[in-house]
C-alpha cells in the first residue's frame, strides 16, 4: 500500500492549479489596481472602460508629487519611531516575565499566568477610555508616548515566549549555573539568542500590527507632524476631496511598501510566528 | 550569584527551580515590570471603565454624576446601539464562514500540490500584511458605484451596475468581502500547520478500508483531525471580525444611514467624538463581555473536543 498523500492525484493537480490561479488572481487584483492606478492619470479612471495598462503612463510623477507635496515621509518616520519604541519595551518587559513563568516556581505564578490569559482576550478598545483620560490628565496626549504607552505590555509576547522558553533544555541552564552565571546573564546571553526565531516572529507581528493600527492614533493624535501611516493616509484622503486617485494610490503604495518588502524578505519568520500561535 | 544554592537532589517539599533553589525575588524581579504594565495599561483601566459606566461623566466636565444602571438601560432602547450590535453580528456571520472555508480550501488545495505551494502561500498571505487603510482606499475604488472596475464588469456583462458602499443592503457585505480577503490567508497558514500534523498512517488505513473517494476521506479523516485547529481558527476569526473598525472608519463611516454602523465604531463616536464617556463605557463593557463570553465558550468547547 503506497498511498503517499490523499490529494496527490495527477488529474487533480491540474484542477487544483486552475482553482488556485483563479483565486490568486482575485487576491492580487487589489494590489495590481493599487500599482497601476498610481502610474496613470486620474482622468483615465472616469472613462467607461477598464484598461489593464495605463493609456498615459505617468511614471513616478505621482510618487514624486506625494513625497514633495504631502508629509508622507513624516508619516513613515512616525511609524518607525512608534513601532520601534513599542517593540523595544515589549521585548524588555515580556522576555523576563515569560522566562519567570516558564522556568521558575514562585508564589503567584499560576495567578499571573491566568491573568496573562485573561488579558489575551482583552482588546485595546476595552481600556481605551480610561487610558485616554489618564494621558490627558498627564498632559501627554498628542505625543509619541501617548501613541506607544498602551502597547508597552504584550501579553501575546509573554504567552509566546513562555512556550518557547519552556522547551529550552533545563540541562543547559543548569550547566550555566554551575559555571557561575547569574540568572539574568543566563536568560539574556544563552536562552534569548537561542530563541531568536520566536522573537523575530513576534517582532514582525508587533511591527505589522502597530504600523497598520488606525484606532489608537486616531484617538490620541491631533498634530499632522505626529500622524502614523494609516492616520496620515485617512487624513490625506479627506483633504484631497478632489479625488486625485493617482497621488492617493502612490501615497498608499509608499506607506504599504515597507511592510510588504519586509514580509517578502522575512516570510519564514512571519509564518512561523503564526504557526506557533496556532499550535498552542 | 551567592543567592544560588545548587542542590544535588532537591527535597520533594521544596519548590523546584530546575534543581536550584533561588530566592523568590529573582523570579519577582523578572516579572515585575510586566506586571506593573499589566496593571497600569489593562487591569486598572478596565476597573475604571466599569466604574465609569455607572456614571454620566462627560469629558471636560468636573462633575461625575452617579446614575446606576441608567446607561445600560438606555442602551437597551438605543436604536443606534442596537443597530450597531446587530450589524456587528451580521458582519461576523459573513466574515467567519467566508474566511474559514476559503482558508481551509486554500490550505487543502496547496497541501496536495507537488509544486508551487510556497508561491501560492506567499500570494494568499500578502493581504494579511497589507496596511488595511491603504488597501481600503483601493477597495473603495474597486467597488465604486460608477467608475469602479467591479461596476464596469457588471455593466460590460449587461447587468445593472451597483454602488456597493452606497447601498444600504450591500455596504456591510462589501466590508465583509474586504475582511474575508485579508483574513483567508491567515487562516490558510493555520490550517496548513494543522494538516502537516495529520498522521499519514490514517490516510493509509482509510485507503485499506477502501475509502477511495477524496471528498469522503476529507470529511471522515482530515476534517475531524483538524478539529482543534478549526476551533482555534474560528476563535481568532470571530474575534478579528468582531473588532472591525478601520474599514468602517475609512470607507463608509457607518453609512449609508447607519447600515454599516458597527459596535466599535459607534462606541468610538460616543466616547471620542461626542465625549459621552459614561455611556461609551457602558457600550465598551457590552463589547468586552461579549468577547469574554465568547472566549470562555470556546475554551470549553476546546476542552471537550481536543481529546481523541
Amino acid at each position: 500500500m503506497s498511498v503517499r498523500s490523499p490529494y496527490r492525484f495527477r488529474p487533480g493537480q491540474l484542477l487544483a492549479h486552475l482553482v488556485l490561479l483563479f483565486l490568486a488572481f482575485l487576491f492580487l487584483f487589489p494590489f495590481y489596481v493599487l500599482l497601476v492606478t498610481s502610474v496613470r492619470t486620474p482622468q483615465e479612471l472616469f472613462t467607461p472602460d477598464f484598461h489593464w495598462l495605463p493609456v498615459e503612463f505617468t511614471g513616478l510623477r505621482y510618487y514624486i508629487q506625494s513625497v514633495t507635496h504631502s508629509p508622507v515621509l513624516t508619516f513613515m518616520k512616525n511609524g518607525v519611531v512608534v513601532c520601534a519604541g513599542i517593540l523595544i519595551v515589549q521585548l524588555l518587559t515580556a522576555i523576563p516575565c515569560a522566562y519567570a513563568l516558564a522556568k521558575y516556581e514562585f508564589r503567584g505564578r499560576d495567578l499571573l499566568f491566568a491573568t496573562v490569559l485573561f488579558c489575551l482576550t482583552v482588546p485595546i478598545q476595552a481600556p481605551a477610555l480610561p487610558l485616554y483620560l489618564g494621558l490627558n490628565a498627564m498632559g501627554a496626549l498628542d505625543s509619541y508616548f501617548a501613541m506607544m504607552a498602551p502597547f508597552f505590555l504584550s501579553v501575546f509576547a509573554i504567552f509566546l515566549f513562555r512556550q518557547t522558553f519552556k522547551s529550552y533544555p533545563d540541562e543547559i541552564i543548569q550547566a550555566a549555573r554551575l559555571d557561575g552565571m547569574s540568572e539574568g546573564a543566563i536568560l539574556w546571553t544563552i536562552v534569548v539568542p537561542a530563541s531568536l526565531p520566536a522573537i523575530a516572529a513576534f517582532a514582525v507581528f508587533s511591527v505589522t500590527a502597530h504600523w497598520n493600527d488606525l484606532y489608537w492614533p486616531l484617538i490620541v493624535v491631533r498634530s499632522n507632524e505626529l500622524m502614523t501611516p494609516p492616520l496620515g493616509l485617512a487624513y490625506f484622503t479627506d483633504v484631497e476631496s478632489g479625488e486625485n486617485y493617482g497621488a492617493l494610490m502612490a501615497t498608499a503604495a509608499i506607506l504599504t511598501a515597507p511592510l510588504m518588502l519586509g514580509f517578502l524578505l522575512a516570510q519564514r519568520h512571519f509564518i512561523r510566528g503564526i504557526t506557533t500561535m496556532g499550535l498552542k | 550569584m551567592a543567592d544560588i544554592v545548587l542542590t544535588e537532589a532537591p527535597a520533594a517539599a521544596r519548590p523546584r527551580r530546575l534543581g536550584a533553589v533561588l530566592p523568590a525575588r529573582v523570579a519577582y524581579a523578572m516579572a515585575i515590570p510586566a506586571v506593573a504594565l499589566m496593571v497600569l495599561t489593562v487591569l486598572a483601566p478596565i476597573v475604571v471603565m466599569l466604574a465609569m459606566s455607572f456614571t454620566d461623566y462627560r469629558f471636560g466636565e468636573d462633575a461625575i454624576p452617579f446614575v446606576g444602571l441608567d446607561n445600560y438601560l438606555q442602551l437597551l432602547n438605543d436604536r443606534t446601539f442596537r443597530r450597531a450590535l446587530f450589524n456587528t453580528f451580521a458582519y461576523v456571520a459573513m466574515v467567519v464562514p467566508g474566511s474559514v472555508i476559503l482558508g481551509l480550501l486554500l490550505a487543502v488545495l496547496i497541501d496536495g500540490l507537488d509544486h508551487g505551494g510556497r508561491l501560492y502561500r506567499l500570494v494568499f498571505f500578502l493581504p494579511v500584511t497589507a496596511t488595511v487603510v491603504a488597501l481600503a482606499m483601493v477597495w473603495k475604488y474597486l467597488l465604486h458605484g460608477t467608475i469602479g472596475p467591479f461596476n464596469l464588469l457588471l455593466v460590460a456583462l449587461g447587468l445593472p451596475g451597483i454602488d456597493v458602499f452606497g447601498d444600504r443592503s450591500l455596504a456591510l457585505a462589501g466590508l465583509a468581502v474586504i475582511n474575508i480577503w485579508s483574513l483567508a490567508g491567515f487562516n490558510m497558514v493555520l490550517f496548513s500547520a494543522g494538516l502537516t500534523a495529520v498522521p499519514q498512517d490514517l490516510y493509509d488505513a482509510a485507503a485499506i478500508d477502501g475509502m477511495d473517494d477524496k471528498l469522503d476521506r476529507f470529511f471522515s479523516v482530515t476534517l475531524p483531525l483538524l478539529g482543534p485547529t478549526m476551533m482555534f481558527v474560528l476563535v481568532t476569526s470571530t474575534i478579528t471580525a468582531f473588532k472591525v473598525f478601520d474599514t468602517v472608519a475609512v470607507i463608509t463611516r457607518g453609512g449609508p444611514r447607519g447600515a454599516s454602523d458597527v459596535l466599535l465604531y459607534t462606541t468610538y463616536l460616543e466616547g471620542f467624538s461626542y465625549f459621552r464617556m459614561g455611556s461609551a463605557a457602558a457600550m465598551t463593557t457590552v463589547f468586552l463581555v461579549i468577547m469574554l463570553v465568547f472566549a470562555w465558550v470556546q475554551a470549553r468547547v476546546l476542552d471537550r473536543r481536543v481529546h481523541y
